[in-house]
């Protein structure tokens, strides 16, 4: 017998506090705010837990709540579905969620929108929730929108600054796109399933006779997703507005855009993945946008001055990762690889918000250096994460990087080049990230402290600004305890136990442990070479940024027109507002506004209007006010009517 | 007895020296007194046929254009003295605000 579980309790958990806040948040003091704040996604996580309890026998758990849309034979319903896939996805939203808004109380308390900011984040953990937890691709749609509309909203907070709203919009506009290929893939699934249940395509798919047909349908399905996919998750091509999209609070840029909402494209891939196992084409595709991804982000992340942007890049580039490792695949290793992001990425993008808290509001590195002292959690914090991002045993990071890239390796959809560029973005990745580490804590620091400290632009009223402090407890804490899952959140990994854990769901791949047994001396060589690069990008960024500090410009003056590309971004946004924004833009106003609205529509409505004026000057002189004129007229008038009576007989 | 004919042409001549009248004078008055006039020649010719057909709707109608008449008279006169006490006038040609 299945116990009831009551999943719908978790999603609605937080669509409660956001109500609650939205609507009497802004007459509420701070303290009853975060009370609310922390309480329902607190409750959510508390929850899940629960059902990890009670329900972990009885998965796969599919829940039925209501019809929703009954039209013909097509049916979608609120329904949510549990399974280890989902629950990996659950735990860390919820998780990492919680943690992450205990953090913004602390982070965010000065804010004159304090409520409204805990109401969006809220919001968007109902959403995300909701995606995770369905059990049909519409509704699952629901949710993907929904965590869209909440990312908008949290990026264009401070919408008082213009580069924050535009950047907002950026966001929406070119998740937009990547929702248009989703879109047209449910499209194509409703047409050839009849449903958009997950259970029932997949049992579709798996009855699909072999044959090219078949495998052109589902090839087709599959890119589609992946462009949707694309946009969420920010990679190669629409990965433009993930890095503009730090406009928004650093919570903000940990929660949705790092940890969570970012990571929805690979859960779709993943859960797609009976999908993609048919259509090898479009699992090479994800693969090959995977790693260009990884590569192309990273080495932008090499010249980002700005600490949050360096992180966005790193975010795009472990995404690359992720879909690599769908590409070739491992959905395991991919959904391995999307927990430890969570914690380590979530963690670092949290230490930079500690930073920038501590120096009052500046984001530019340059202008940091030697907070070590300052600020001693937040250094030890950021040091376990950078050491687990670069892939140094036994953080978290390594686990799943090198899962991945001994996938990429020996999968039967891998190639060598997949490793071989994995490896190298490998290399940058810890690289970049320990620039990173170096620039803010060693060395001495760089700041004026005179100055008045990034007042108004974030919104931080920190009074008397003197020298860096380390942040509250509440700020604290979170980052301890993501620190402590950084360290050990990778060790679930061991001898493939998150792929056991995960079997039920992607299948065990007997096949696997054959090859397994065959290729282990190779694992542990390419295990050697990972580690050595990570160390390698660490010993190169020392040298570079702690131990010969003047180095760093003459390379970069060495590579010359290279550099300017890289630091430029390789002038890809440059590249869109030729291409796409100025002919869009032109074309509105040459064609459809000048030519269509204004030649056409608003000329006919003049025309008419400047007609009708004309003729009514006309008539309006018979209008002259004298009696006898009007008298003339209707006895004129009424010999005309009855003249006509007369002559021509009405009545007869 | 007088044939019906002799009361519709002496109903036509009322009718037209009423509309010449009013076409013609200026005297806010003379006007009115040719609308009673208009009046009076169409409640000739309406007692006319009701003898002629011996019928009684055209005698009640008229009765109606009495009652009417006399409700317009009364309207009508107090709005030439509301006009006189304003305009000082009573020439029609010299009351022409009413136009754009």
């Amino acid at each position: 017998m299945t116990p009831n579980l009551n999943l719908w309790l978790i999603p609605v958990l937080p669509l409660a506090g956001a109500a609650i806040n939205g609507f009497l948040g802004k007459k509420s003091s701070r303290t009853a705010v975060s009370t609310v704040a922390l309480f329902f996604p607190g409750a959510a996580f508390a929850w899940a837990l629960l059902v990890v309890l009670r329900g972990y026998s009885s998965l796969p758990y599919t829940e039925y709540l209501a019809h929703w849309i009954r039209s013909g034979s097509f049916t979608a319903d609120f329904a949510f579905y549990l399974d280890q896939l989902s629950l990996v996805m659950l735990l860390v939203v919820t998780g990492v969620g919680f943690l992450i808004h205990v953090y913004a109380v602390g982070y965010m308390w000065e804010d004159p929108s304090y409520y409204r900011f805990f109401s969006y984040l809220n919001l968007f953990m109902f959403f995300m929730l909701t995606l995770v937890l369905a059990n049909n691709y519409l509704l699952m749609f629901i949710g993907w929108e929904g965590v869209g509309l909440a990312s908008y909203l949290l990026i264009g907070f401070w919408f008082a600054k213009d580069s924050a709203a535009s950047a907002g919009k950026k966001a929406f506009i070119v998740n937009r796109i990547g929702d248009c290929g989703y879109l047209i893939g449910l499209f194509l699934l409703i047409q050839h399933f009849k449903s958009l249940d997950f259970a029932q395509v997949f049992q579709g798919v798996a009855h699909l006779t072999p044959g090219a047909e078949t495998e052109s349908l589902l090839t087709a399905i599959g890119i589609l997703l992946m462009v949707g996919a694309c946009g969420k998750s920010a990679q190669i091509p629409l990965y433009v507005w993930l890095p503009d999209a730090m406009e928004g609070p650093t919570p903000v840029s940990a929660l949705i855009h790092a940890a969570t909402m970012v990571t929805a494209g690979v859960y779709m891939v993943a859960r797609s993945h009976m999908i993609f196992e048919r259509a090898p084409i479009a699992l090479n595709i994800v693969a090959i946008i995977g790693t260009l991804t990884a590569l192309f982000a990273a080495t932008i992340g090499i010249t980002q001055t700005d600490i949050k942007k360096v992180l966005a890049y790193s975010t795009v580039s472990q995404l690359g990762y992720m879909f690599m490792a769908c590409g070739v695949g491992a959905f395991s290793a991919g959904i391995f690889h999307l927990m430890t992001h969570a914690f380590f990425k979530g963690l670092l993008f949290l230490a930079a918000g500690s930073v920038i808290h501590a120096v009052g509001g500046e984001q530019d590195m340059r202008k940091m250096g030697g907070l070590r002292s300052f600020t001693p959690w937040t250094f030890l914090t950021m040091g376990i994460a950078t050491l687990a991002i670069a892939g140094i045993p036994p953080f978290a990071g390594f686990w799943s990087k090198d899962e991945i890239l001994w996938k990429a390796f020996s999968s039967e959809h891998g190639s060598w080049v997949f490793w071989l560029v994995g490896v190298i973005t490998a290399f940058i990745t810890s690289f970049y990230m320990f620039r990173l580490l170096f620039m803010t804590f060693f060395g001495d620091y760089r700041g004026a402290q005179a100055e008045n400290h990034g007042h108004g632009s974030h919104g931080h009223g920190h009074d008397a600004h003197g020298l860096p402090h380390e942040s509250p407890m509440v700020m604290l804490v979170p980052l301890m305890i993501l620190a402590v899952l950084s360290v050990v959140g990778g060790l679930v990994g061991i001898g493939n136990g998150f792929e056991h854990f995960l079997a039920p769901v992607f299948g065990s791949g007997a096949g696997e442990a054959v090859g397994e047994a065959a290729g282990r001396g190779t694992e542990f060589l390419l295990m050697g070479v990972s580690v050595a690069v990570a160390l390698l990008g660490l010993i190169l960024a020392y040298v570079l940024y702690v131990s010969k500090p003047e180095l760093p410009q003459k390379v970069a003056a060495s590579l010359g027109l290279f550099y300017d590309a890289v630091l430029n971004k390789y002038y890809v946004d440059e590249l869109y507002a030729k291409v796409f924004v100025k002919p869009l833009v032109e074309g509105s106003t040459n064609v459809l506004w000048q030519g269509v609205d204004r030649k056409v529509i608003d000329d006919t409505v003049n025309h008419a209007a400047d007609g009708a004026r004309q003729v009514s000057d006309e008539v309006r002189h018979m209008q002259s006010g004298n009696l006898r004129s009007y008298a003339g007229w209707i006895a004129a008038g009424a010999a005309v009517v009855i003249a006509y009576m007369v002559w021509m007989g009405v009545g007869r | 007895m007088v044939p019906l004919s002799y009361y519709l042409v002496l109903s036509g001549i009322l009718f037209a020296c009423g509309v010449t009248g009013f076409l013609i004078k200026r005297n806010i008055i003379t006007i009115f007194m040719s609308i009673e006039l208009m009046l009076n020649g169409v409640n000739l010719s309406f007692v006319a046929f009701a003898a002629h057909w011996h019928a009684l709707a055209g005698q009640i109608f008229v009765f109606f254009v009495m009652v009417v008449a006399a409700a317009e008279a009364a309207v009508g006169l107090a709005i030439i003295i509301a006009v006189y006490r304003t305009r000082e006038t009573l020439n029609v040609d010299q009351v022409n605000l009413l136009k754009l």
